[in-house]
């Protein structure tokens, strides 16, 4: 009988017969096959190329932004303000949870509609819920003397840039 | 003698044709009533008995038949409403638009549409919170419940992806933030948040993402469960009802008199 023969060879000992072998063959190549797949779908679903709009963004002359002004550019959710010490930039957009914020110039602070955050000029929380005050961004003159915000590259308060 | 109504079904129930589909065969036999439950593809998943009791109003207020109601609805006005509708960021907004303005019934199925979602949702809690309060979740229909929750989120989820489609203001907001929220899943995050958008921003790529859950991968994930949730019932020994709850509203009459 073909069982009898299977016992025989599947005895204890640490050799295992064709039968088994070929069965871990397959579970073991079924599970490298579902790794592969899970490797391909996040692959897949994370695009390699975005048609997004670039970080960096011209904000135009200094010449345009008055002294103690703060300016909101709506598409590209910055603030470019101009204090004493100088030229910074501000990311609008709300730490909390991605909302844009906006300037109250009567209340002189930064607020958010969807859930009620308030900032300082400087970016500065003053009631959350957001978590983080809003980051100041690298600001910079480019050769042409227009302003240049990178959306992309917070840096630490308090650097200003002088004009 | 003319014949009756009821005759002139019997001859089309025997009928070379009508006996090509429905196999069970005539006759109001009970073995015949319960084939023609057990034969039937769609049919078969339920119970071929019932209590008449479990069929009355009070016993479930028909909360779960009422939301598959309410899906069918979805199903076939979403399908009419997608005949019309461009997921693409220059198109959306102006086709929901021209739903709602220029499209003969536009307006009537996409708010029925609409209020259908808001009543499923409804109906879904309503559903859970009866079954909860009648303690049908209990043993041995504990894995239905599961399931239940399994169909509550996938509500909710094409509650959420529908929320996009309209592309307007409300729907840009709610999507930031609503996405922004599972960027506070630890460690993968924003990696989750990345794939969801498909990009860091709720932009063309998102809209598309959104249209393809929302229309295709999450209604035939509700249509995978909704069938094991039927199946179950039957599985689970049917409907529930409480320890010594009269089979029908007749018995329990008599019982009430009695007393």
């Amino acid at each position: 009988m073909p069982n009898e023969k299977h016992q025989i060879l599947s005895e204890p000992g640490g050799t295992f017969d064709r039968r088994t072998f070929f069965v871990k063959l397959g579970i073991g190549s079924l599970g490298i096959a579902a790794a592969g797949t899970a490797v391909f779908a996040y692959q897949f679903l994370s695009p390699n190329v975005l048609y997004e709009p670039s970080p960096v963004v011209n904000a135009g002359k200094p010449e345009s932004y008055p002294m103690d002004s703060v300016t909101l550019d709506v598409n590209s959710g910055i603030y470019l303000i101009h204090a004493k010490e100088g030229f910074f930039a501000l990311g609008a957009v709300c730490t909390h949870l991605g909302c844009l914020t906006t300037w109250k110039p009567e209340l002189g602070i930064i607020a958010c509609p969807c859930h009620g955050s308030k900032f300082k000029r400087d970016g500065e929380k003053i009631e959350g819920p957001a978590p983080k005050p809003l980051p100041w961004l690298r600001t910079w003159l480019s050769d042409d003397g227009d302003l240049m915000v990178d959306r992309g590259a917070p840096i630490r308060p308090m650097e200003f840039l002088k004009v | 003698m003319a014949k009756t109504v009821d005759q002139y079904f019997d001859d089309l129930r025997d009928s070379r044709v009508w006996r090509s589909v429905f196999r069970s065969g005539t006759g109001s036999s009970t073995l015949k009533r319960s084939l023609a439950i057990q034969q039937n593809i769609f049919l078969h998943l339920f119970s071929t008995k019932v209590r008449r009791r479990m069929l009355s109003f009070s016993a479930t207020w028909y909360l779960g038949t009422l939301t598959f109601g309410t899906f069918l609805i979805l199903v076939l006005t979403g399908i009419l409403l997608m005949l019309y509708y461009h997921p693409s960021v220059p198109q959306a907004y102006a086709d929901t638009k021209d739903l709602q303005f220029v499209v003969s019934s536009g307006l009537f199925l996409r708010n029925l549409h609409r209020w259908s979602a808001h009543a499923m949702v409804f109906l879904v809690f309503a559903h859970m919170f009866k079954v909860f309060y009648r303690g049908a979740y209990r043993p041995p229909r504990e894995f239905n419940w599961v399931i239940g929750i399994v169909l509550l989120l996938v509500t909710l989820l094409l509650s959420y992806t529908g929320y996009l489609l309209p592309w307007d203001q409300l729907a840009y907001w709610a999507i930031t933030v609503g996405s922004n929220i599972a960027s506070a899943v630890p460690v993968f995050g924003d990696k989750i948040h990345f794939m969801l958008l498909g990009g860091n921003l709720v932009n063309a790529n998102a809209l598309l993402r959104f249209y393809v859950l929302h229309c295709m991968i999450l209604p035939l994930t509700a249509i995978f469960f909704i069938a094991i949730h039927f199946w179950r019932i039957r599985k689970d020994g049917g409907l529930y009802a409480h320890q010594g709850e009269p089979a029908t509203l007749k018995q329990a009459a008599v019982a009430k008199e009695a007393q």
